[in-house]
């Protein structure tokens, strides 16, 4: 049976203070039909999210003046199952990457989410470019199949200082298209996530792109002034703004 | 080198982590690490090898040696060899056969679990059918208590998590009072902090200490934070009832998370200190997850189940009140399908329950593996059937901070019904005098009335 009505308008109250499904009534002890279908629709949203394939030519349309290099990593499709293969470029792509007097990469990754990437990926590289001054980036890198350790290689073909490696996060039901920055000093094949920093949740209701562009920024510089990222980093950064800086496992 | 012939085919093991990797059921994690079986028929072969060596064997030949790991010389150092006399003289297989057996009962199981290490443990997993890691697992019986009793017979407890992605008082305040009244929250009222600093664990800690003592809720609470926040906390002078930590099976592991035995009898120590238990002296939560160490690059040629018995080890040693295998969160590289958690989730409370832990499951999966309600459906059924001691209770099955889908407070009440199972009984008798839950042990179908109707209003003055 359902929960009495007359509750209804506390519930609606209750329901402002959080996207938690609560006061979803019940058949039984199970949820009526119309709350099940909204969670499995919700996962349905979810799990298209995951498969899309990334739109690359619309990213690079988006990007309009901005030069691009389109690269894949090894992992074919074995995406989910070989995060190994996702953190290395295919061979043939390695080799269109060469160093030059940039000294920053901007890499596009679809990770677990191309469509966070295709919504807000480059208005996010747009954005941080204009926050950057004092910096040479390097032709924008969008890569497909990738993992966020895949900067590691692109910033080291490219000789740059610095990777930010933009990259769509595992899709929650409440957040579909999520994007994630991972900020690393002196990208080389086999640094170690505790030597990188993220930004996190970046999406609309979510970071809002001018306040995630920001915080990249700041971190970038940052590494430039510090010589480094990661652990020794996040210590550095004002004890206000920690709540979505974070070292952490990035997959 | 292990070998056996099968129809005129010779198959060799190198060592005996080859031996048990091989026998593991398939799953990803195990060919992401390069020790799976490399045929079907290997690993049968694997199983039949594993079947003949004797249990002591485990005793004398190590996974991970005893010199270079601490997890290992907790397993060999605190093993009872009296405990493990009664089995001493089985292989592995005649041990499973001895474990199906009426021989085999409550107090047999209860008695030897300190002679059981946590590789002869994963060693006869490897030989179980899924049916036999319920059958199994169902005769253990492992009751822990803080303020309440968590494990007794015909009982079932859920942990209300009430996650929030800013950590929004008002948020968590209406999940938990969702989770209150649909009978979930008496294994504990245990937030995933999205902060993951000490100000915010103080904070959380507070806010639901306040909700408890306000309703007289015979429960505990806990911030899942790093035991160093925990320990802060406590410093600071936070109400804090257990200590949480997730831990893995190698000491390397277990470093990649920034912890060691050492520090976990300090938190322990601290937390027993406050002397806020009532009922029992239960003050730790552990949680796990087959495929931590790999993930954490700490696995050293040993497979994933394996590991996860091992990390039983650590939490076996600080006198648990829960731990809880996380079985579907890491994702599909290392747990592809509903096929694979679901074996995973048996493995993990067989294991856990074989040595002796008041072991739980959060059946959940993340929107990247291959997995949906009707895989967790069928994980919740056969878990409820093993006697899990407890799972997970989130509001819709979604939750919305850590982005992955639990069990639900709905979920938690079928498994109940289901098999006619109970809240721990303190936690109990506080429903039914809120009118929550009828003298049966179901959800009641009344409207909320006094104290229950109060509950709302505590959580709506938050707003």
């Amino acid at each position: 049976m359902s929960r009495p009505p007359v509750r209804t308008d506390v519930w609606a109250r209750l329901r402002q203070a959080t996207d938690a499904r609560i006061g979803l009534g019940r058949s039984g002890e199970a949820l009526p039909t119309r709350p099940m279908l909204d969670l499995q629709y919700a996962h349905a949203l979810a799990r298209d999210a995951v498969h899309t394939p990334l739109a690359v030519e619309a990213v690079a349309g988006a990007l309009a003046t901005l030069p691009t290099i389109v690269v894949e990593s090894l992992a074919g499709g074995a995406y989910l199952t070989r995060p190994d293969l996702g953190r290395r470029l295919a061979l043939g792509d390695s080799d269109r990457l060469k160093p030059s007097d940039a000294d920053l990469a901007l890499v596009l990754g679809d990770g677990l989410s191309a469509g966070a990437v295709a919504e807000s990926g480059p208005v996010l590289v747009r954005a941080l470019i204009g926050r950057l001054p004092g910096w040479t980036p390097a032709p924008i890198v969008i890569a497909r199949q990738a993992r966020v350790a895949l900067g590691d290689e692109i910033g080291g073909r490219l000789g740059v200082q610095v990777v930010v490696m933009l990259i769509g996060e595992r899709p929650g039901l409440s957040a579909p298209a999520s994007l994630g920055a991972y900020i690393t000093w002196n990208p080389a094949v086999g640094r170690l996530d505790s030597e990188r920093n993220c930004v996190s949740n970046i999406r609309p209701g979510g970071l809002s792109i001018d306040e995630a562009a920001g915080r990249i920024a700041w971190l970038v510089d940052a590494a430039r002034r510090l010589r480094l990222t990661g652990v020794g980093l996040k210590e550095a950064y004002p004890s206000d703004e920690t709540i979505r800086l974070e070292v952490r496992p990035s997959g | 080198m292990f070998t056996t012939t099968l129809s005129h085919t010779r198959y060799a093991f190198d060592d005996l982590k080859a031996v048990m990797a091989a026998a593991s059921p398939d799953r990803s994690g195990d060919r992401l690490a390069g020790v799976a079986a490399g045929s079907a028929a290997e690993r049968v072969a694997a199983r039949y090898v594993l079947a003949d060596l004797p249990l002591a064997t485990f005793l004398s030949e190590l996974v991970i040696p005893y010199e270079a790991d601490e997890v290992s010389r907790l397993i060999i150092d605190g093993h009872d060899a009296a405990a493990f006399a009664p089995i001493a003289h089985m292989t592995v297989g005649a041990w499973r056969d001895w474990l199906l057996s009426e021989a085999a009962d409550a107090r047999a199981l209860a008695a030897l679990a300190p002679g059981v290490t946590p590789e002869m443990a994963a060693a006869v997993c490897k030989l179980m059918r899924n049916q036999d890691l319920v059958a199994v697992a169902r005769k253990c019986r492992v009751v822990t208590g803080f303020r309440n009793t968590i494990g007794l017979e015909g009982r079932l407890s859920v942990r209300l998590q009430p996650n929030h992605p800013t950590d929004s008082p008002a948020g968590i305040a209406a999940s938990i009072l969702d989770g209150l009244l649909y009978g979930c929250g008496d294994a504990v009222i245990g937030i995933n902090p999205a902060s993951d600093n000490v100000d915010s664990t103080v904070q959380l800690l507070r806010l639901v200490d306040e909700l408890r003592l306000t309703h007289s809720i015979p429960t505990q609470s806990c911030v899942l934070t790093h035991i160093t926040n925990a320990l802060a906390a406590i410093e600071a002078g936070a109400p804090l009832d257990l200590i949480f930590q997730s831990v893995a099976g190698s000491e390397a592991a277990n470093r990649s998370f920034g912890i060691d035995l050492a520090l976990l009898k300090e938190g322990q120590e601290a937390a027993l200190s406050l002397g806020r238990h009532t009922v029992g002296r239960n003050v730790t939560y552990f949680e796990t997850g087959q495929g931590s160490a790999l993930s954490a690059d700490a696995a050293f040629g040993v497979d994933q189940q394996t590991l996860e018995a091992r990390a039983y080890a650590v939490a076996r040693r600080f006198d648990p009140l829960l731990v809880n295998s996380v079985v579907g969160f890491i994702g599909p590289e290392y747990l592809f399908d509903g096929k694979q958690i679901l074996r995973a989730g048996l493995e993990d409370h067989f294991c856990g329950k074989l040595l002796g832990l008041p072991m739980g499951l959060d059946i959940c999966y993340t929107n990247h593996a291959e997995a949906d309600q009707d895989d967790m459906d069928t994980l919740l059924s056969m878990a409820t059937l093993a006697g899990v001691s407890f799972i997970m209770g989130v509001p819709g099955g979604d939750d919305i901070m850590l982005h992955y889908q639990s069990t639900s407070f709905h979920d938690a009440a079928y498994a109940r019904a289901l098999m006619g199972l109970r809240p721990a009984p303190e936690f109990e008798r506080w429903l039914i005098e809120l009118g929550i839950f009828d003298g049966e042990g179901r959800l009641s179908p009344a409207a909320l009335t006094g104290e229950s109707r109060r509950l709302l209003d505590h959580a709506t003055a938050l707003l």
